[in-house]
C-alpha cells in the first residue's frame, strides 16, 4: 500500500514538473537543437564539413517576442514551414513588411503586410524565403537569441544582417 | 545573545513562511500552468464577431468553443470552421471555414458581387483555402490566396453564446 502511494507521489510530482516545463518552454524561453547548415556560420559552424566530427548547436529560444509580434531586421527566428507545418526551420529576418527585395537583376518583390523575407546566413545551402517567398508572421515561433551549447560558443546571436550579393532590401520610409 | 544567534533565531523564525510561501507559489503555478495547457491543447473559448461568416455566426458576436487537438494532430476536413491567425496581422484571429485541404482542386466565384467569373486553382502543399460563408463580405482565400498549415489555430465546434443559438455548429 505505502509503495504504491510512493510511486503515485513520485508520478504526481513529475507530472506537475512536466507541466510547468511545458508551459515554461511555450511561453517564455526553450532550448532546442540546430540541424543543418543553412545558418553556417552563425550556427553549426562545421556542420558542412564531413572531415570533422560535430556535434548540433542548442540555442535558446525566446517566446515572449510573440506577445506584439514586433521584430527587427536581422533577428534570427524560428518559424514552422509553409510547405509542411510539422517541420520548424532557424533562419533570419532580412526583409519586415513594406520592404522591397531584389529577386535578381530584374525582378523586385515587396514584402505584404504581415509577412517577413527570411534568409539562411549560409545564403548557397538554405531553403528559405528565396525558395517559398514571404512568410507570415504568423508562422514565427520565438526568437533565438543565445547559443547555449558547445561551450566555447556560448553567447549571444550577433543581430545584424550581412550583405548578401543576391539579396538586396531597399527599406520603407515607413518604418 | 551573540549576533550569530540571534541571525539563526530570526532565520528560523521566518523558515516556517519561507517554506508556506514556496507552497502557495507551486500551487499557482501548477493552476497557471494546467490552464495553459488547457487553453493551448485541448479546448478555448473564443469571442468572434463580424460579417463574414453569416447566417452561421451572428454579426454581433458569438461565443464559441474551439478545440486544438485536430489541428494539431492535422484531422481538419473540408467543411470544418476553423479559428486562424490572419497572414495580414498575426495578432488577428479570424474565423472561416475550411474549403480545400492540400491537393484539392478548389473553383471560386473571383467577385460574386460584380461578375460570374469563377477561377479554379490547386491547393499547394502543407496549406488550406479558407472561405466565409457570406461570400460577398468576406475577405478569405479569394483574396489572399492559400494559407499555411501552421497558422491554423483551432477547429469550432460548438457555440455557447448567445443562449438561443447554444448548440453544436452545423455543416
Amino acid at each position: 500500500m505505502t509503495t504504491k502511494n510512493f510511486v503515485w507521489n513520485i508520478a504526481k510530482k513529475y507530472f506537475t514538473a512536466g507541466l510547468i516545463g511545458l508551459t515554461i518552454s511555450d511561453r517564455y524561453a526553450s532550448l532546442t537543437a540546430v540541424r543543418g547548415s543553412s545558418m553556417s556560420p552563425t550556427l553549426n559552424p562545421h556542420a558542412g564539413n564531413s572531415s570533422r566530427f560535430a556535434f548540433d548547436d542548442y540555442v535558446l529560444i525566446e517566446k515572449l517576442c510573440l506577445q506584439k509580434y514586433k521584430f527587427s531586421r536581422g533577428d534570427v527566428v524560428v518559424f514552422r514551414s509553409p510547405s509542411n507545418y510539422k517541420e520548424k526551420h532557424v533562419k533570419r529576418i532580412v526583409g519586415l513588411p513594406g520592404d522591397w527585395i531584389d529577386l535578381s537583376s530584374i525582378d523586385t518583390l515587396r514584402v505584404p503586410e504581415g509577412h517577413c523575407w527570411v534568409v539562411g546566413d549560409n545564403a548557397a545551402f538554405s531553403t528559405d524565403s528565396r525558395s517559398h517567398g514571404p512568410i507570415p508572421m504568423g508562422l514565427i515561433c520565438g526568437r533565438v537569441t543565445h547559443v547555449v551549447w558547445p561551450p566555447q560558443r556560448i553567447g549571444r546571436i550577433d543581430g545584424t544582417v550581412s550583405i548578401l550579393p543576391e539579396v538586396q532590401v531597399h527599406v520603407s520610409e515607413e518604418h | 545573545m551573540t549576533t550569530t544567534a540571534k541571525l539563526l533565531q530570526f532565520a528560523r523564525q521566518w523558515k516556517s513562511t519561507a517554506k508556506e510561501m514556496l507552497g502557495h507559489t507551486i500551487v499557482l503555478a501548477q493552476f497557471f500552468s494546467l490552464l495553459h495547457l488547457t487553453e493551448n491543447y485541448i479546448c478555448s473559448p473564443t469571442l468572434v464577431y463580424g460579417p463574414s461568416m453569416l447566417p452561421t455566426l451572428n454579426f454581433t458576436g458569438d461565443v464559441l468553443l474551439v478545440e486544438k487537438m485536430s489541428t494539431l494532430l492535422g484531422k481538419v476536413a473540408p467543411g470544418d470552421v476553423v479559428l486562424v491567425r490572419s497572414p495580414e496581422n498575426p495578432r488577428k484571429t479570424i474565423t472561416k471555414r475550411v474549403i480545400g485541404l492540400e491537393g484539392d482542386t478548389v473553383t471560386f466565384l473571383v467577385d460574386p458581387a460584380r461578375s460570374d467569373r469563377s477561377h479554379s486553382l490547386v491547393v499547394p502543399k502543407g496549406h488550406v483555402w479558407i472561405q466565409g460563408d457570406n461570400l460577398y463580405a468576406s475577405h478569405d482565400s479569394r483574396h489572399v490566396g492559400p494559407i499555411p498549415y501552421g497558422l491554423l489555430l483551432g477547429k469550432v465546434f460548438y457555440r455557447v453564446w448567445p443562449p438561443r443559438d447554444f448548440g453544436p455548429l452545423g455543416q
